[in-house]
């Protein structure tokens, strides 16, 4: 408990962070940090798996991971949704990613209602908050007199069936609604997501791509500290003798050079095209590949954006400023049995 | 198409990042920088289990170096070795090509789509397939070109369009007189001739605006190249009156995990690794419009 930032909140706006100490003495008065809970299911660094030399050339092994049980507490509703986005993208595909799914399994959670709001929460927008609606054990409201505690799985029930607590009362659930309803109302920004996905795939040749392209550094910020974001790559790493190697993956980013480098060229060049992949991937191509939007609404983009890009205002110039000089045709949304599965063919 | 996807349903349980080690057992040289290697399985069991379909790929994997995508090229003629024909450009690349015969190294696969070889199941519904190759595009194509042979009676006419920048970048040209006498008529184009080159001159649509394509309708025609060939390869497919659904090509991105996990080949919704690399083009066409997606 000493280890909770008690009696301190966050400030948040594009390109500022900042922590303050607040007039009362709450746990959870603040919203979110950099850190998403990706970093411990989806690990920044991990090792899949490694390789010797011998006499009789490489021998490989696939690592099993075999990582500590979790337990998160302070999962936003936000949080939460991505937490449910990141399980359809590592264990609902044709593959499923070991790493994760081991993680995953063994994770117990404790959400947090939220009963304040950052500048740049926008949830509400996205249907996903601020109140934690599932894919929780147990769920917290900070009241100024203690925790309402709600139950979401039976694993969450035999973990309080030992605690000192008392059925809810009226005054109570009420506070506990009025505070939830607080954290409601101070979300002031908005992204109107009504047919997101056509609006980006219907105008890549917007010269708003351009206009973001000026501002932005293609820094990476933005995709390490989204909670969905689940772009990696494989690297090397060797003993000095060069005779035992593991293989790590590691968090990587649309916005390196050498993300899209192939044998015949780099397919996205510059900071317009890299941009354009990161939004319309998060708010409309990743509806066709795992059915819901990439993006939760925590805002960490925005906040941790070095010149402060705001993506809800992006999706808004492009939506306000119609562009008629299209040349491109719309990307229809294509049915997954649409190509050819493998067979197995003997010689 | 068809039922259920086998290989992939039964990778699912098992371990995506699990690595077969093998070993080259033949080099040859195709064409200026292009070279074929035969690999060996280091285990019978991992030989006599691995199995593929024509249009899949392999990852391979020099230790210290990284991983390669690569197409799978066939199995040799007596079915012991997998081809692999490799472009040296990259740091694998050239790592392989350093190695030669002998060299030990990993490979994970196959993945991915592959032709649509269930068309070719049925000995009363013929089809004839056009396969239009640029260059080292051939390889993805060389195992389809084998199937057909294979299955010869279930296909209708076989027709293999090359398209080569001079006559020297020509690959597997030792075995395309096998592959004629096996009833696949071909064609080769060259961008620029050599002063012996007494065959056809100009880029690879031009033979197929030129050859019979008596009932269109019934036409497969499956391509692999530059994107900007394969673009002009659909077209004039069109022109010829084979419909967008019949014309299939295999497309190239930045491969990296090869199971649609790391993000790197997404071309729009698609990921290239696990969606592809083989399309039906009308499920690309418009993404391929896309400059820098």
């Amino acid at each position: 408990m000493r280890d909770l930032p008690r009696g301190y909140r966050d400030t948040q706006e594009p390109g500022k962070y900042r922590v303050a100490e607040s007039s009362g003495e709450n746990y959870f008065e603040f919203n979110l940090g950099p850190h998403s809970w990706k970093q411990f299911l989806f690990p920044p660094k991990q090792s899949v798996s490694s390789c010797k030399k011998t006499d009789n050339g490489w021998e490989f092994t696939t690592n099993v991971d075999s990582p500590p049980k979790f337990a998160f507490l302070g999962v936003r509703a936000c949080e939460l949704a991505a937490i449910e986005v990141q399980d359809r993208v590592f264990m609902e595909g044709p593959f499923v990613d070991p790493v994760y799914q081991a993680r995953r399994e063994s994770t117990f959670i404790i959400a947090v209602n939220c009963t304040v709001a950052a500048s740049t929460c926008f949830c509400t927008s996205m249907g996903t908050g601020p109140k934690c609606k599932s894919a929780f054990d147990l769920a917290l409201t900070e009241l100024d007199d203690g925790f309402v505690v709600e139950v979401g799985t039976t694993r969450g029930r035999s973990m309080i069936s030992d605690l000192n607590i008392r059925k809810i009362d009226r005054e109570h659930a009420s506070d506990s609604q009025l505070l939830q309803q607080r954290a409601c109302d101070q979300i002031t920004k908005r992204m109107d997501t009504s047919g997101i996905r056509n609006l980006l795939l219907e105008n890549l040749d917007h010269p708003h791509w351009d206009d973001v392209a000026k501002r932005c550094l293609s820094c990476t910020n933005c995709t390490m500290v989204c909670p969905t974001c689940f772009c990696s790559s494989v690297t090397e790493v060797s003993n000095l003798s060069g005779d035992q190697i593991e293989r790590e993956r590691q968090w990587d980013s649309c916005f390196n050079v050498d993300f899209s480098y192939t044998a015949s060229g780099t397919v996205r060049d510059d900071v317009r095209s890299r941009y354009r992949q990161w939004l319309t991937h998060k708010l409309a191509s990743w509806h066709d590949q795992f059915d819901s939007s990439g993006c939760v609404g925590c805002g960490r983009c925005i906040t941790w954006c070095p010149v402060g890009i705001d993506l809800t205002a992006e999706v808004a110039a492009i939506r306000n400023t119609p562009f008629s000089n299209r040349t491109l045709p719309v990307i229809q949304p294509v049915s997954k049995a649409a190509c050819a599965f493998p067979k197995d063919v003997k010689p | 198409m068809n039922a259920t996807p086998d290989l992939t349903k039964a990778r699912r349980s098992s371990e995506p990042w699990h690595t077969f080690p093998v070993t080259i057992r033949r080099v040859c040289a195709e064409a200026p920088n292009v070279m074929t290697y035969d690999f060996e399985f280091d285990n019978h069991a991992d030989a006599q289990q691995y199995a593929f379909a024509p249009g899949q790929f392999n990852m391979l994997y020099v230790p210290g170096a990284g991983e390669a995508a690569i197409s799978i090229a066939g199995r040799t003629s007596e079915g012991r070795f997998l081809k692999h024909t490799i472009r040296t450009v990259g740091v694998v690349t050239q790592a392989i090509a350093k190695g030669g015969v002998g060299m030990s190294l990993g490979l994970r696969g196959p993945f991915g789509t592959s032709w649509p070889v269930d068309f070719f199941s049925h000995p009363f519904l013929k089809r004839d397939v056009i396969v239009v190759a640029g260059g080292i595009g051939l390889a993805p194509l060389r195992s389809l070109v084998l199937f057909l042979i294979q299955h010869r009676e279930k296909v209708g006419s076989v027709r293999l369009l090359i398209g080569a920048r001079s006559p020297e970048d020509v690959v597997y040209e030792s075995e395309l007189n096998e592959w004629s006498e096996n009833g696949v008529e071909i064609h080769v184009t060259v961008d620029r001739p050599s002063l012996n080159w007494r065959g056809q001159v100009g880029v690879v649509t031009l033979l197929l605006g030129r050859i019979a394509i008596p009932s269109p309708q019934s036409t497969l025609v499956m391509t692999c190249g530059p994107e900007v060939m394969m673009r002009y390869v659909a077209k004039s497919a069109m022109d010829r009156k084979i419909p967008t659904e019949n014309v299939w090509l295999t497309l190239e991105r930045n491969m990296n995990c090869a199971i649609g996990l790391c993000g790197h080949c997404q071309l729009g919704p698609k990921f290239i690794c696990k969606d592809g690399p083989v399309f039906r083009y009308d499920y690309v066409r418009d993404l391929l419009r896309v400059q820098h997606f």
